[in-house]
C-alpha cells in the first residue's frame, strides 16, 4: 500500500516537472495562470437597426439594437412590447414568427408560447468586438434566406 | 369651564386687536417681515427635506421595494453622472402643483401609519394600482417631470437610433403620445398589466397565461 502511494507521489512529481513551460491560452493571453487577466473593455452593443441576414437555414436572427436592462419576466416582456404580433402594426418592429405562437402539442395560441417566451435564449444582440478565438466558419446567406 | 375659555380667548383677542402701546408700528412691521422671512425659509427647507433621497428611503416600503430597482437603471448611475432622484420624477417642480402633490401625499402618510404596503406581499398586491396612479398623473400633465430634463426642443433626432427617431418624429412630435405612453417601467420593474388596464392607449401586455 505504502509502495503504491510512494509511486503515485513520484509519478505526480515527474509529471509536474515535465509540464510545458507557459500555457498560452487565446482567451487569457500570455498571463501566467496564478495572475488575474486584464478584463476586456466593455463596449456598447450594435444599435444600428440594420437587420443581418441569417447565416444558415433556421438560424434565430440576431438583434440589431441594444437590449440593456430589458425586463423579461413573468410580469412583463419588453421585447414583446414591440415585437408581439399585436403590436407590430404600431411599432413597425419585425413581428415574432408565427411558429412562436404554437405550443409543443401543435396547438395555435393567441399569445406567445411559454417555450418561446425568453427571447434572448436564442436571439442575441451583437457587440463590436474581435472574436477571441480564430474561426473559419463561413455562413451561407443563400441558405439562410429560406 | 366653557365660560373661562371664552373669557381667555376674549382677553387675547383684545391684546391682538388693540393698537400697540409698547412697540412702535415700524418695529412691528419690520419684526413681522423678519419673522415672515424666517418662517418661509424654514417652511421651504422642511419641504425640500421631504424631497430628498434620504427622506424617501427612510421608510422600508421605499428602501426595500422601489429604491433597489431604481439603482439598477440609467436614471441612477450613468456615464455623465446625472441622477434623477425620487422627487425629480414623482414631485412636480413648480410651487403650486408641488403643494397640491404634497397635500395629496398626506394619504401616503395614512398608508404608512396603517401599514397598507408594509410587507413585500402587500406591496406587490397594490403595485399595479400604485403604478396606474403615477401613469395617470404623467399622462395628465403631458409627462411634465420627464420634460423637466428631457426637453423636446433640445432633442437631436440625428443622434438617436433609427427606431427612436421614427417614434419621436411622428408620435411625439404630433403630440399624439406623451413620454409615459411608451417609456413605462424605465426606473422601476413593471407589474403584470392585464390587457386594457395600462394607460388609456396601451393594450397591456401579451404575457402567456400560466
Amino acid at each position: 500500500m505504502k509502495a503504491i502511494a510512494a509511486a503515485l507521489v513520484l509519478f505526480a512529481a515527474v509529471a509536474w516537472a515535465q509540464a510545458p513551460g507557459i500555457l498560452v491560452d487565446p482567451m487569457r493571453g500570455p498571463v501566467p495562470i496564478p495572475q488575474p487577466t486584464q478584463p476586456p473593455k466593455l463596449t456598447n452593443s450594435v444599435n444600428d437597426d440594420l437587420r443581418l441576414p441569417r447565416n444558415y437555414a433556421l438560424q434565430p436572427p440576431v438583434i440589431p439594437h441594444r437590449v440593456d436592462g430589458y425586463q423579461v419576466d413573468k410580469n412583463f416582456n419588453k421585447c414583446l412590447d414591440c415585437h408581439s404580433r399585436a403590436k407590430t402594426l404600431f411599432s413597425g418592429a419585425v413581428p415574432v414568427s408565427a411558429t412562436h405562437y404554437v405550443d409543443r402539442d401543435g396547438k395555435v395560441l393567441d399569445h406567445v408560447s411559454t417555450r418561446r417566451y425568453f427571447c434572448q435564449q436564442c436571439h442575441v444582440s451583437q457587440e463590436p468586438v474581435k472574436p477571441l478565438v480564430g474561426n473559419t466558419f463561413k455562413g451561407d446567406p443563400a441558405q439562410g434566406r429560406r | 369651564m366653557i365660560a373661562r375659555l371664552i373669557a381667555l380667548l376674549r382677553r387675547y383677542w383684545a391684546i391682538v386687536n388693540r393698537p400697540s402701546v409698547h412697540f412702535s408700528l415700524g418695529f412691528l412691521t419690520v419684526g413681522g417681515f423678519v419673522c415672515g422671512v424666517l418662517f418661509w425659509g424654514a417652511f421651504n427647507t422642511a419641504m425640500e427635506f421631504t424631497n430628498t433621497e434620504t427622506f424617501c428611503t427612510g421608510c422600508h416600503e421605499m428602501r426595500e421595494n422601489v429604491f433597489p430597482e431604481l439603482k439598477q437603471t440609467i436614471h441612477f448611475t450613468n456615464r455623465s453622472g446625472v441622477r434623477a432622484k425620487c422627487s425629480d420624477c414623482h414631485v412636480p417642480h413648480e410651487w403650486t402643483v408641488k403643494m397640491a402633490r404634497k397635500i395629496q401625499a398626506s394619504k401616503e402618510v395614512w398608508g404608512k401609519i396603517f401599514g397598507t404596503i408594509d410587507t413585500r406581499e402587500k406591496f406587490l398586491e397594490h403595485r399595479l394600482t400604485l403604478a396606474q396612479h403615477e401613469w395617470a398623473r404623467f399622462k395628465a400633465n403631458d409627462s411634465l417631470e420627464c420634460r423637466n430634463c428631457h426637453s423636446y426642443d433640445s432633442m437631436d433626432f440625428t443622434r438617436q437610433s433609427a427606431r427612436a427617431q421614427a417614434m419621436h418624429s411622428t408620435y411625439l412630435a404630433s403630440r399624439e403620445k406623451t413620454c409615459i405612453d411608451c417609456h413605462k417601467g424605465i426606473a422601476h420593474r413593471l407589474p403584470h398589466i392585464p390587457p386594457g388596464q395600462g394607460p388609456s392607449d396601451s393594450p397591456g401586455q401579451d404575457v402567456p397565461k400560466h
